[in-house]
């Protein structure tokens, strides 16, 4: 470790480094890096965009016209893998990048080569995934899940897609490994483990969980590679195997996967609430069992995504209940926020209107995720838009809500510069409402009995999916104005103050200048 | 005043809200037909009304506070930041509610899960893109056939005007008598189907080279229509489930043309296998 620390420090010595493009390419520094994960997941954000306003575009009227059905299959799987693999981790990633160094009082990351490699792995990663558009046969088209038999019979796309699922997995490990050392080893002096901000915890028990499953997920692809074309069958009937288990490797990957979106953002809502609250954190060491509580659950209820797949009574009570108690540890969270803003000094500017609204729409998830949990209501809502509504409200009014708060509070940190508070503000009502547009009516089409993934439906599901589509083209474009607020901070407005939010209490508050310097840290701080 | 006739606005609207969710299928299940779906809507509706509750109270708490202590109105903040008792108690509530959905779901997944003795047994088949029937057992037993969907192109390529059951409809119906428990079994020819009627309460994967089941008893005569709720690929929205309800007379005439009919049906059925 004193190795490790000692390289860091003597980093910062000399001070020279390549100019230009070679800077992006050769760095080490952690806030660069952080910088291209969090434009590249904006990048990939926006690619994902598109191939969903492509499906909300289909799905504006019944019957088909912009999108024929393969077409329409390989858009919506797409839109499910660029989301999750290139958007909303790799954004988490950045912030993990950008803050963990700050928050602890650490010069850079632990292994900043490495660090430069994780991150150059994700554009091949990207480009494959989307020049998978255009070879022979098209893109994947089995649904991001991609379940055999149906992603056996794909063309080349399906095969790009799994060499991208393993570079992705592969920046993934060494991103967290590289992670979960920072945190461990290069906290500044005093910095006990319950004494790290929120957000730090959060990322250190969610890098502990990516180390645990992303390694199945690659062992899973290989499955499915190995079953397309080396003649093995652990997916076909035929040849001994079952479709059946790949279902179950995948959501023992893909439960935990859902975790690894929203723990972090958990990490970032208790930073900004507790600011603009200027009042300490509600049960810090509530919040930090409750984190550790739902990644332990986390990896035994995965079977709850495959209730319909047919399995055991005793299977099913048991993933029931697992999964019914993972409501108590999130619903913890919930009151400490609560109670953290009770008799605050509350004050709402773009971050603390962004985190708010990731309660109340995660709240709504959280109902949805409950009504799901239980076994007979699944069997109806399982496959239909009502999913669609419940993990779009825990992942874009979660996930990518918070993503927009932290990027909103740490700005001027990153920057040196305030963002437009006025515009900031018509961002956060204008998604806040075109995200309920889009996405409430679709509980309503699930209940009736709309399954996801068709490009067309009876005529009885008209109305709600045109008010869907005309949220999800509102939603898209204002996504523009948060793009042209980042680049108009970025490239001036008002000079930020070292601390531009009263409450803030963690060090790269408290001991940095705005912006960051290129090297912060060299000395650590000593935290009483 | 004011306020007397806000609450009463806001209470016509909650009880609107309210009879429009029991009464029309448009924000809720559809009407259900079987007391398997009777179970399942009512622990829906149970689910919402603890949910209401649970949003009333965290979100009044939040609001208010959002509301009252502000840094504009001059609000100073409190200092406190642990209470072992409030988060005991907190921890406590949750999982009492938690018991109070899980006991009655836990009788339905039992009762979902008992397909034994059955007045008669179909098996259902997906394939890309369509399902075949065969009655096993019962009456009926020995009626084969295929259900496809029966929407003409020319509606679903925007060149007719769309029918009341586009995409629902099938040239062959699966007919079963009412109130006679009927066994699903479902297996598939390629890839992964799911078998799903949503009046029944029904929903069951249907997996290549394996047999899984399900079962329903419908409590009144009439069609219920599904989808195929499990990708199967190109056409997976087109290709959907029809039953057809009939009372025990007009089934028995029912099995009776069919089987007539259907001598040569099988004869050329074998020989295309």
């Amino acid at each position: 470790m004193a190795a490790v620390h000692g390289d860091a420090h003597g980093h910062g010595h000399d001070d020279h480094h390549p100019s230009g493009i070679m800077r992006w390419v050769r760095t080490t520094n952690h806030k660069d890096i952080g910088t291209m994960y969090l434009w590249f997941s904006f990048t990939m954000f926006l690619v994902g965009g598109f191939l969903a306003m492509g499906i909300r575009a289909e799905l504006y009227q019944p019957g088909i016209q912009i999108l024929e059905p393969e077409l329409f299959n390989q858009f919506t799987t797409l839109h499910g893998l660029i989301m999750v693999f290139g958007a909303i981790m790799p954004a988490f990633v950045g912030f993990a990048n950008w803050q963990v160094p700050l928050m602890i009082g650490a010069p850079d990351m632990a292994f900043a080569r490495m660090n430069n490699w994780s991150f150059w792995l994700l554009p091949v990663a990207g480009t494959l995934l989307v020049s998978s558009f255009f070879v022979p046969g098209g893109a994947a088209a089995g649904g991001w899940t991609f379940y055999p038999p149906l992603s056996t019979q794909g063309g080349l796309g399906v095969d790009l897609m799994i060499f991208s699922v393993h570079i992705l997995g592969a920046s993934s490990i060494m991103g967290s490994i590289n992670i979960i050392t920072t945190i461990l080893n290069m906290r500044a002096p005093g910095m006990t483990l319950m004494k790290m901000p929120m957000f730090v915890w959060t990322w250190l028990i969610t890098a502990y969980l990516l180390v645990l499953v992303m390694p199945v997920l690659a062992g899973v692809v290989t499955m499915l590679l190995t079953d397309r074309h080396f003649g093995t069958s652990f997916f076909n009937a035929a040849g001994g195997g079952d479709p059946v288990m790949f279902q179950h490797i995948f959501w023992f990957f893909g439960h935990p996967e859902v975790y690894i979106m929203i723990l972090p953002a958990f990490g970032i809502v208790s930073e900004i609430i507790p600011t603009f609250s200027r009042k300490p954190l509600f049960g810090y060491s509530s919040m930090v069992y409750a984190t550790a509580s739902i990644a332990i659950l986390s990896c035994v209820v995965w079977a709850h995504h495959m209730f319909t797949a047919g399995m055991p009574t005793v299977g099913q009570l048991f993933f029931m209940y697992a999964t019914m108690l993972i409501a108590v540890p999130t619903g913890v969270k919930v009151f400490n926020w609560t109670a953290t803003m009770w008799r605050g000094s509350m004050s709402f500017e773009t971050p603390m209107l962004f985190a708010i609204g990731f309660i109340f729409l995660f709240v709504i998830g959280g109902f949805s995720g409950v009504i799901c949990a239980i076994v007979p209501i699944d069997i109806q809502v399982q496959d239909t838009y009502y999913v669609i509504a419940h993990f779009h409200y825990v992942l874009v009014s979660g996930a990518l809500f918070s993503l927009f708060a932290g990027v909103y509070y740490w700005l001027p940190k990153w920057t040196g510069h305030m963002y437009s508070e006025t515009l900031g503000k018509c961002h956060f009502w204008l998604s806040m409402f075109f995200f309920n547009l889009t996405f409430f009516v679709q509980h309503f089409l699930g209940l009736a009995g709309m399954p996801r993934r068709i490009p067309d439906y009876n005529i009885q599901f008209a109305d709600f999916n045109m008010i869907s589509s005309i949220g999800a083209f509102g939603f898209g474009l204002t996504q523009l104005l948060f793009l042209y607020i980042v680049i108009d901070c970025i490239r001036g407005g008002e000079k930020a103050p070292q601390m531009p939010w009263d409450g803030a209490t963690t060090l790269e508050w408290t001991h940095l200048p705005s912006p960051a310097p290129y090297h912060s840290f060299e000395t650590p701080p000593i935290v009483k | 005043m004011r306020s007397k006739s806000v609450v009463t606005l806001s209470g016509i609207s909650a009880l609107a809200l309210y009879s429009s969710m029991a009464v029309g299928s448009k924000y809720n299940f559809p009407e259900p037909q079987s007391v398997i779906a009777r179970d399942i809507y009512d622990q829906h509706i149970l689910l919402m009304w603890i949910c209401l509750a649970i949003f009333v109270g965290v979100f009044g708490v939040m609001f208010y506070s959002i509301l009252k202590h502000r840094k504009s109105l001059g609000y100073k903040a409190a200092n406190f930041h642990h209470s072992t008792a409030v988060e005991f108690i907190w921890t406590i509530i949750p999982c009492i509610i938690l018991i109070v959905m899980a006991y009655p779901a836990t009788k339905t997944v039992i009762a979902m899960k008992d397909t034994s003795s059955p007045d008669m047994t179909i098996k259902a088949t997906g394939y890309q893109w369509m399902w075949g029937y065969d009655y096993l057992q019962g009456e009926g037993e020995g009626i084969s056939f295929y259900s496809k969907l029966s929407t003409p192109r020319a509606q679903v390529e925007n060149k007719a005007p769309k029918g009341e059951n586009y995409l629902l409809e099938v040239d062959n119906r699966v007919v079963v008598p009412v109130g006679k428990k009927v066994r699903v079994i479902l297996t598939a020819n390629d890839v992964i189907h799911a078998w799903w009627v949503p009046a029944l309460g029904s929903k069951q994967d249907a997996v290549p080279g394996f047999i899984r089941d399900t079962w329903f008893t419908a409590d009144k005569p009439g069609v219920y229509r599904g989808q195929c709720a499990e990708l199967c690929g190109k056409d997976h929205g087109f290709m959907p489930i029809v039953v057809e309800v009939m009372e025990a007379g007009e089934y028995s005439k029912w099995v009776a043309a069919q089987l007539n009919a259907s001598a040569v049906k099988t004869s050329m059925h074998v020989e295309n296998k």
